[in-house]
Parts: structure tokens; C-alpha cells; sequence
């Protein structure tokens, strides 16, 4: 038996001004409720982990993400990811020292990969989560930064391999031309990348039901996948999703409360 | 009463998850500011992430001052990184000793060369090994692998069935690892994983007890090891 790991279904929280959000293809923004209390309903449903995406548009709304943060980790005993806004050491430490377990950085790492080098070594590789935004352009996924407005010159493969070199534990793929649809995740996409490098994998964008979890986790050869809209709005429940997918063969963490027989 | 554990803080990684789950057992967890504070303790927590060469930090005083507090009978855990730093060493810094409570010395998961690659059914996979995996508890004692001179002894001390870190925890319980390098099974072995290779997550020697896995972010899990490393500080 090579490895017992587990498959991982994330939770997202995309948290602006102090309320869940979610859009469809980074646009068009609905609340969606508390984030501590969405955070404590995930963990009791056996979400793997959860990642807090700051999605805030103002400086007022960024400065009360270190308080979402602490009042999200205390629902909290499994890891949770902070990103949006990560643009410094400084900025990762508050959200550290605020009970984040990792970092997810995307523009700041594309302008300044030295931050990942940096997170990595002053919390270790397996806190420094470098998130990759990709939208095809005939044959290449291009990457995206500033929430997927900005096309940088960079490839997504290419940039995942350069983010594992410079110290990254960890890569958030999302696909913008899925986010939000409940069309798929993008195995073309996550499996390309996840075949490139040797770090763990999350696939996010597209998730719409059961059978895509399974395909990207089989296809997209995924080692986590990530969803906000379809667990917010309770169209899927996790205990479920992870139920069926266990039944699939898939390796997956069942909480004592949400046993498999297997 | 309750109980005082002081925290080692060396600056790997934050403790706010360790603190949060340390309360929620019913330990009042201390962050030591000097050697000296360790007197105090009626339990002693070493957590980390990263690299084993941030236990350099961890001066000659503070060693000495923790392994007097160990040798008067003192309940010591080690987590992750703090775990790895109870063995003799790690190749991932290989000046730097450890504790040497424990026998062997870490090594990377994933390395051509290592002692893990050199074990029988040995697969390579992705490190770090991330995420939630069993923490199997093998029903007569753990069988260690001797290669080299890893080992000169490897029969078990501890059955895992009376591991009092483990009491209540199944065999099979899933727990969050976040690591690249990992311990070897060996005489203080009471629990192993598998990712490619088959490696020690949790030791336990008298008042010696570590964990491979992130207790804090274990969810149910964590919470039940929590609870019996209060049990043993409380007593």
C-alpha cells in the first residue's frame, strides 16, 4: 500500500466586508451568509479543511478580515487557509497569529515570488499555498492576478513548477471559465499541473455535483477539491458528497458521526 | 485545578491552533518565556512546523533545563516538528541534534537514498504529505525495519494497547499531517503511517509521547489526544 492519504473536500469561504459572498466567474457578487457560522455547519460535516478567501473590495473591509479570521478559527479543529490580500510577511504573520493555519498568496507571489520563499521559511512550506487563477487562451492556460482581472505572462504549469522551486507547499488551481458555472471542475487543467509538480494539488472552479468530485480526483488527478456555492447553498451536503464518493473508491476521511462501512 | 503545560515557543510556525486546542482539553497552556519558567510546568508542549533547523533556536540552557524537567517525570509532547526534535536527529539539518529521547534520526519521505526509500514497498509520492491519513495502531506491538545501523534494538516497549496517549483512539483514526520528513519506526514506535514509506506517528516512552500529526487541527481525533495528555499532566 503506497499511501492511506485521503482525498480532501475544502469548504470555501469567499468573505468580503464580513459576509459570505459567491459569484459566477469571479463576478457578480450574492451573499451567502456568516462566516463563522457557515465555518462551524462545514467542520461539523466533515469538511477536510476550510480556506477563507478575502474578497473585500475597501480598506475598512480588509482590516475586519483579522477579525473574521479569529472568529472562524475558533469554530475550528481542522486547517484553515487565509488568502486575498496576503501582500506581505507582515500580512501573513497577522493572519497566522489571527489562527490561519496557511497562507494562500496569488497577484502578491506572481509580482514577488521571493514571498513564497519567504513565507515558506519563516512557517514552512506547508503554509505557503501559492493560488493560480487560469483562463485558456487557445492551448495555454494563462495565469490571471488581481481576482482574475489582470493576465500576467505567465503559463500555469510553467508557474505552479517555478512556485514548488521557490518553496510553495501547496497549489489552489482555479479555473475562472468554471468558477461558479456547477459546469465541472477542469481536469485538462488540474491534471496538467498536478502531473508537473510533486506538491499536493487543489482543484476549485466548476463543482456541481458528486460525479465531478470523483471525475477531477480520478482525471484532473487532484488531491483536493474545493467548493463554496453548492455546499452554501445546500444543494449538496458534504457527509453525502463524501459518502458516495467513498463508495466510488475513493479514499476520503469519514467522521465518526458520517461512518462508511468500509 | 487547572493543570499548567508550558508551550516551547522557537518561533516555528504559530501556536494560536495549539493554544485553542490545549484549552479546549482543559490545559491552561503557558508560552515559556525563559528556562528557568519550565520549573513551574506540570506538562511541557513542543509544537512547530517548517524546517528541523528552526530547533536550533532552542539553546543549550533550554535543553538542559528540558531534560531535567523530562528526567523528574515531567509529561513531555512533542508535535510534528517538536516530535521529530525527540529523535537524535534529522537529515534535513543534519549539525543540528535533537533531544535524543527517542532512537534514530529523521529522514525525507521522498529522497532517493533515504532510510524510507530503502524499505521494503517503498512507492514515491508527493511530499509534503498533506492532509488527513490513518494512524494505525498494529495489534502486537510494532515491528520495526532495520536497515543499517539505524537500530541496534528494535524490540517494542510500548504495546500500542497501552499507549496512554492512545486510550479510546481507534486504530485507523484519521489525523492532519503536514510534513517531508518523518521518524523511523522503532522501539518508541505505539502508532505508524503509511505515504510511500511506513514511518512512526506516534511514540510514547513513559512521560515521552509525540505526534507526527497536528493534534490541534485532528478534529476528533486531536481533541481525544488532548484530552488523555491532560489526563497524564493532571495526575
Amino acid at each position: 500500500m503506497s499511501s492511506q492519504l485521503t482525498r480532501r473536500i475544502i469548504a470555501c469561504l469567499d468573505v468580503r466586508d464580513g459576509v459570505v459572498v459567491k459569484g459566477v466567474n469571479f463576478q457578480g457578487l450574492v451573499n451567502a451568509g456568516d462566516p463563522a457560522a457557515l465555518a462551524a455547519r462545514y467542520a461539523a460535516d466533515g469538511a477536510d479543511e476550510l480556506i477563507m478567501l478575502d474578497v473585500s473590495a475597501t480598506i475598512e473591509g480588509r482590516r475586519a478580515m483579522v477579525d473574521t479570521i479569529r472568529r472562524i478559527a475558533e469554530q475550528l479543529s481542522v486547517p484553515l487557509t487565509v488568502g486575498g490580500g496576503i501582500r506581505s510577511l507582515d500580512d501573513a504573520r497577522a493572519a497566522f497569529e489571527a489562527g490561519a493555519d496557511k497562507v494562500a498568496i496569488n497577484s502578491a507571489a506572481l509580482a514577488t515570488p521571493e514571498l513564497i520563499t519567504a513565507i515558506a521559511g519563516r512557517y514552512g512550506s506547508q503554509a505557503a499555498v501559492v493560488a493560480i487563477d487560469a483562463k485558456w487562451d487557445d492551448e495555454h492556460a494563462i495565469v490571471f492576478g488581481r481576482s482574475g482581472t489582470t493576465a500576467s505572462a505567465r503559463e500555469a504549469v510553467e508557474w505552479a513548477r517555478e512556485a514548488e522551486s521557490l518553496g510553495a507547499g501547496e497549489i489552489l488551481l482555479t479555473s475562472i471559465d468554471r468558477d461558479g458555472t456547477r459546469q465541472g471542475f477542469d481536469c485538462v487543467l488540474t491534471a496538467g499541473v498536478s502531473g508537473a509538480v510533486n506538491i499536493p494539488v487543489i482543484a476549485s472552479g466548476g463543482a456541481g455535483g458528486a460525479d465531478h468530485f470523483a471525475d477531477v480526483f480520478r482525471r484532473g488527478r487532484a488531491d483536493a477539491a474545493l467548493a463554496a456555492s453548492i455546499f452554501h447553498f445546500a444543494d449538496t451536503s458534504i457527509p453525502a458528497l463524501k459518502r458516495w464518493l467513498a463508495a466510488q473508491g475513493l479514499p476520503m476521511r469519514m467522521t465518526t458521526t458520517e461512518d462508511s462501512s468500509c | 485545578m487547572t493543570a499548567t503545560v508550558a508551550l516551547i515557543d522557537y518561533g516555528a510556525g504559530n501556536l494560536t491552533s495549539v493554544m485553542r486546542g490545549l484549552r479546549r482539553a482543559g490545559i491552561d497552556p503557558v508560552v515559556a518565556t525563559s528556562p528557568a519558567s519550565l520549573a513551574d510546568a506540570a506538562g511541557i508542549v513542543v509544537p512547530g512546523v517548517g524546517h528541523f533547523s528552526a530547533t536550533a533556536i532552542i539553546s543549550d540552557a533550554w535543553r538542559e533545563a528540558l531534560l531535567a524537567r523530562v528526567t523528574a517525570g515531567v509529561p513531555l509532547l512533542g508535535i510534528c516538528l517538536g516530535m521529530q526534535w525527540l529523535f537524535e536527529g534529522s537529515t534535513e539539518a543534519p549539525g543540528i541534534p535533537g533531544l535524543a529521547l527517542a532512537q534514530g534520526s529523521c529522514q525525507s519521505l521522498n529522497k532517493a537514498g533515504s532510510y524510507f526509500e530503502l524499505t521494503p514497498g517503498f512507492v514515491s509520492v508527493k511530499i509534503p504529505h498533506l492532509g488527513w491519513n490513518r494512524v494505525e495502531q498494529p495489534r502486537d506491538g510494532v515491528q520495526g525495519i532495520n536497515i543499517g545501523s539505524q537500530f541496534a534494538e528494535l524490540t517494542p516497549d510500548v504495546d500500542s494497547r497501552d499507549s496512554r496517549l492512545l486510550a479510546g483512539v481507534e486504530s485507523g483514526a484519521f489525523a492532519y499531517f503536514a510534513h517531508s520528513f518523518a521518524a523511523p519506526v522503532g522501539p518508541e514506535t505505539v502508532a505508524t503511517t503509511t505515504h510511500g514509506a511506513t514511518f512512526a506517528s506516534v511514540i510514547e516512552r513513559d512521560n515521552v509521547f509525540g505526534t507526527q500529526f497536528h493534534p490541534e487541527l485532528s478534529s476528533e481525533t486531536g481533541a481525544a489526544i488532548f484530552a488523555n495528555f491532560a489526563r497524564v499532566v493532571g495526575r
